[in-house]
C-alpha cells in the first residue's frame, strides 16, 4: 500500500448512489431506468456487502387480496405503536409485489410451493444480491466496489455528489452528481451481527452534516439472539427453541419474538441456554433448506441445535433491525435537502413498521420499495436540472461537523479503537440501551457529547484497523440522535422501553423528528391521520 | 472468522480479494493473496461462496482467532461445505429453489 497521495479519480453522473445493498441496487436499476448517468459506490462490495447479502431474508410478499393485505397491515399495528401510516403499507406492498415478479424474471429460483407455483415470502441473500449486482451492471450502471464515500458535496442549490476514497489502491475519489440516494444500510456499531461490520452509519452522518433531518431514532433497541460464539443473527428460528437456565429449569416466558426481554433480563444475572426442541424431525430439513448458514456454525462446532442445548446471548443490531433513520419528506423519499434521496435502512421505516423491528420481513420489502422510488425520484430531479448540471464549484460538507475526512497523525489524539470501545460501552448493555430511563440516557449523553468534542479535534488511524475516522464518528453521532430522542419519548412504545415511563402515553402519540451536529434536538412530529383511530380518538 | 487459505488448492484467482466486504484479503504479485487484516473479518462466509475451488474455511466464531489443521478441516469435509449446502459450483444447482422457508413459517406460526 503506497502512502504517497494519489491524484483523485474524477467522474460525474446524473445520480449517484451510495451504498450497494438491496436498496441501492434498486435504487441504481431504477435512475438508469429513467434515463438517468448512474454510479453506484460501495465501501464494501456490491453483492456480498451488507445486512441482506449474507443470509435467508424473509420478505412482507402479500398478494393483493383485501382481506390478506388489510391482515397484514394491521398485524404489526400495535406493536408498532400505532405509528406507521397505511398509504405507505399499501404502496411498499404494492411495489415489493412488483418488484418480487420483477427479480423472478430476472432468473431468480423462487422455490415451488404445493400451489405449484413460486413462493415469493423469502429469498436467499447470496443469490439475490449476485443477481442484483449482474442486472445493476447491465442497467449500464457503474460500479466502483471497495470505494466508501466520506462527505457529500454541495452549492447554494442542494447536494452535489460525494467524494471518498478507494480502500484497496488509496485512490481517492470525487464523484459530482446532480442527485444523490443516501443507501448506506443502518448502523450496528460493529457488533458483528452477520453483515453489519460495514455498516457504521456513515449516510446518517453525511446526511446530517448536509441539514437533513431523522425520524424514530429511539426504536434502535434491535438486540437478536445468537448461539453466544456466533455472528448468525437469524433469530426467526428460534420460535422452535425452548430456553433454559444453567440447572435445566425452564425460563417462562423467554420466546423469541415477545419474550426476548426476558431472555436479556436473565442474561444480566446468568448465563442462557437455548435448544430447538419444539422442533419435530418433518421440519428440521425445511429449516436446514431455508437458512443454510445459521446451521453452517452448528455443524462446525458439532452441535445438535434440536437435541444440544446451546449457550446464547443477544447482539445488538441498533438501527438495522430498528425502524429509525434519515426523515423523508414525500413519495419519492427525498429528504429536506435539495437533491438528496435516502432509502433502505438508511431512512425511517417508521412509516411501514412505526417502532417495532422492521426485521423479518417489513425492512426487506422496504428496502426495495424505497430504493426503487428513490433511485426514479433522483433521476427525474437530476435530469430536470439540464445542461448546467455538472458546473457547480461544489465543496465538501464535513467542514459542517467538523469531523475530518483524514485520520489526524498526532500520537495525543483519541484513537479509533477507542472511540469505538467507548460507543459501544454506551450502546451495547441491556440495563442502558435496552432498559432505558432518564438518568441513565443523560449519564451516557453526557459522555457521547463529551466524545464527540474530543473527535473533533482529530482521530488517530490505529495502525491495522480498517475503521476510519469518519466512521467512528458517525457511530457516536447516531448514539447521541437514538439517545436524545430516547430521553424525548418519555413513555413506553414500540421497541422502545423506558422503566421510569413503563406505560404507554396516548398524548405522546407521535413521530419524533432529530437532527443537529454539535447540538442534537428533537422535537414530536404528528403523524397525519393514518386511520389509527383508536389512538387518534384517546389523544 | 477466516482461518484457512489453502496454499494447496488456491489457484490465485483473487474472487476473494474483490468480493470480501471487510478488504480482510490482499492480493499478491505472482502469489497467492494473503489473509492480511484477520481482524477485520466479519464471519459473513462470503468468500468461502466465491471460491472456486473450496480454499477458504470460516470458524463460525465471531469473536477470536481459533487455530484449526486444514488437514483436520478436509477430514471433516467442512472445506467448501457451505458452497456445496447453498449449491454454487460448477455441475451445481442452486438450493435457492428448494428454500422451504414458507413451510417453517407456517409451522412456526401455528406452534406459538
Ligand atoms: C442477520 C440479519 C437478518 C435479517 N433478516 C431479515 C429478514 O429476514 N427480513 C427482513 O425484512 N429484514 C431482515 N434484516 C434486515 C435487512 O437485512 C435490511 O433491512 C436490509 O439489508 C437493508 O438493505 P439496505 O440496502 O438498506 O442496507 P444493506 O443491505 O445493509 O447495505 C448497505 C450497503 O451500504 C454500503 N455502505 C455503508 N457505508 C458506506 C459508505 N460510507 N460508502 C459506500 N457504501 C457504504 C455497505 O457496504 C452495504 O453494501 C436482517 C438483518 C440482519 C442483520
Ligand atoms: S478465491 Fe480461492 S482460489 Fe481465488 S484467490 Fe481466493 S483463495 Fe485463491
Ligand atoms: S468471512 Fe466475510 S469478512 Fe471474513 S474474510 Fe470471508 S468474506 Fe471477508
Amino acid at each position: 500500500m503506497s502512502k504517497e497521495a494519489k491524484e483523485a479519480l474524477k467522474l460525474q453522473a446524473d445520480v449517484l448512489v451510495i451504498g450497494g445493498g438491496p436498496a441501492g441496487a434498486w435504487a441504481a436499476i431504477a435512475a438508469a431506468g429513467q434515463g438517468a448517468s448512474v454510479i453506484l459506490v460501495d465501501k464494501g462490495y456490491c453483492g456480498t456487502s451488507g445486512a441482506t447479502a449474507p443470509s435467508g431474508t424473509a420478505i412482507w410478499y402479500v398478494k393483493p387480496e383485501e382481506q390478506a393485505r388489510e391482515n397484514a397491515m394491521m398485524s404489526r399495528m400495535d406493536m408498532g405503536g400505532n405509528l406507521a401510516e397505511r398509504p405507505w403499507m399499501q404502496r411498499v406492498l404494492d411495489r415489493t409485489y412488483h418488484n418480487m415478479h420483477q427479480i423472478r424474471d430476472w432468473g431468480y429460483p423462487f422455490p415451488i410451493d404445493e400451489t405449484g407455483g413460486p413462493n415469493y415470502i423469502s429469498v436467499q441473500g447470496p443469490e439475490y444480491m449476485r443477481l442484483m449486482r449482474k442486472r445493476v451492471q447491465k442497467a449500464g450502471v457503474r460500479i466502483l466496489d471497495h470505494s466508501p464515500a466520506l462527505e457529500l458535496l454541495s452549492d447554494s442549490h442542494g447536494v452535489a455528489g460525494a467524494s471518498g476514497i478507494n480502500e484497496q489502491t488509496r485512490q481517492p475519489w470525487r464523484i459530482e452528481a446532480a442527485a444523490v440516494v443516501i443507501a448506506t444500510g443502518g448502523c450496528a456499531f460493529l457488533s458483528k451481527a452477520l453483515g453489519t461490520n460495514v455498516l457504521t452509519g456513515d449516510g446518517y452522518l453525511m446526511a446530517g452534516e448536509a441539514g437533513a433531518e431523522f425520524s424514530g431514532m429511539e426504536f434502535s433497541t434491535a438486540y437478536a439472539i445468537v448461539p453466544y460464539f456466533s455472528p448468525v443473527t437469524k433469530t426467526a428460528l428460534y420460535q422452535f427453541a425452548t430456553f433454559y437456565y444453567e440447572d435445566g429449569r425452564v425460563i417462562e416466558g423467554a420466546g423469541s419474538r415477545r419474550g426476548r426481554s426476558i431472555i436479556a433480563k436473565t442474561l444480566l444475572k446468568e448465563p442462557v441456554y437455548a435448544r430447538l426442541d419444539k422442533a419435530d424431525e418433518s421440519i428440521r430439513q425445511s429449516m436446514r433448506k431455508a437458512q443454510p448458514n445459521f446451521f453452517l456454525s452448528f455443524d462446525r462446532l458439532k452441535i445438535d441445535p434440536f437435541t444440544d442445548k446451546f449457550p446464547v446471548t443477544l447482539r445488538f443490531e441498533g438501527t438495522v433491525r430498528g425502524t429509525g433513520g434519515i426523515n423523508i419528506v414525500d413519495e419519492t423519499c427525498a429528504t429536506k435537502v435539495p437533491g438528496l434521496y435516502a432509502a433502505g435502512d438508511a431512512a425511517t421505516r417508521e412509516l411501514i413498521c412505526g417502532g417495532f423491528t422492521g426485521g423479518g420481513s417489513h425492512n426487506a420489502a422496504w428496502a426495495m420499495s424505497s430504493g426503487y422510488w428513490s433511485g426514479e425520484g433522483a433521476a427525474q430531479f437530476a435530469l430536470k436540472q439540464g445542461t448546467n448540471r455538472f458546473n457547480r464549484n461544489a465543496r465538501g460538507l464535513s467542514e459542517f461537523s467538523g469531523v475530518s475526512t483524514q485520520a489526524d497523525s498526532s500520537k495525543s489524539k483519541i484513537s479509533t479503537d477507542e472511540v469505538i470501545r467507548l460507543v459501544q460501552d454506551e450502546v451495547f448493555p441491556y440495563d442502558r440501551n435496552w432498559f432505558r430511563s432518564e438518568q441513565g440516557l443523560t449519564a451516557s449523553l453526557g459522555r457521547l457529547n463529551q466524545l464527540w468534542l474530543e473527535i473533533k479535534q482529530g482521530v488517530r488511524a490505529d495502525e491495522g484497523s480498517r475503521v476510519g475516522a469518519r466512521e467512528v464518528a458517525a457511530m457516536t453521532a447516531t448514539a447521541r440522535w437514538m439517545y436524545e430522542s430516547g430521553l424525548a419519548r418519555r413513555e413506553t412504545r414500540g421497541m422502545h422501553v423506558r422503566t421510569d415511563y413503563p406505560e404507554r402515553d396516548a398524548a405522546q402519540h407521535y413521530r419524533l423528528i432529530s437532527g443537529g451536529l454539535d447540538q442534537v434536538w428533537v422535537k414530536p412530529h404528528t403523524a397525519p391521520n393514518n386511520g389509527n383511530a383508536e389512538e387518534a380518538v384517546q389523544a | 472468522m477466516i482461518e484457512i487459505l489453502s496454499a494447496e488448492r488456491c489457484i490465485s484467482c483473487n474472487q476473494c480479494v474483490r468480493i470480501c466486504p471487510t478488504n480482510v484479503f490482499q492480493e499478491v504479485e505472482n502469489d497467492i493473496p494473503i489473509i492480511a487484516r484477520q481482524s477485520d473479518c466479519q464471519t459473513c462466509f462470503m468468500c468461502e461462496l466465491y471460491c472456486p475451488v473450496d480454499a477458504l474455511y470460516v470458524t463460525p466464531n465471531a469473536d477470536g482467532i481459533e487455530k484449526v489443521e486444514e488437514s483436520a478441516v478436509i477430514e471433516d469435509r467442512l472445506l467448501g461445505s457451505y458452497r456445496e449446502s447453498v449449491g454454487w459450483g460448477k455441475g451445481r444447482k442452486s438450493t435457492a429453489s428448494d428454500d422451504e422457508s414458507f413451510l417453517v413459517f407456517r409451522i412456526a406460526r401455528a406452534t406459538n
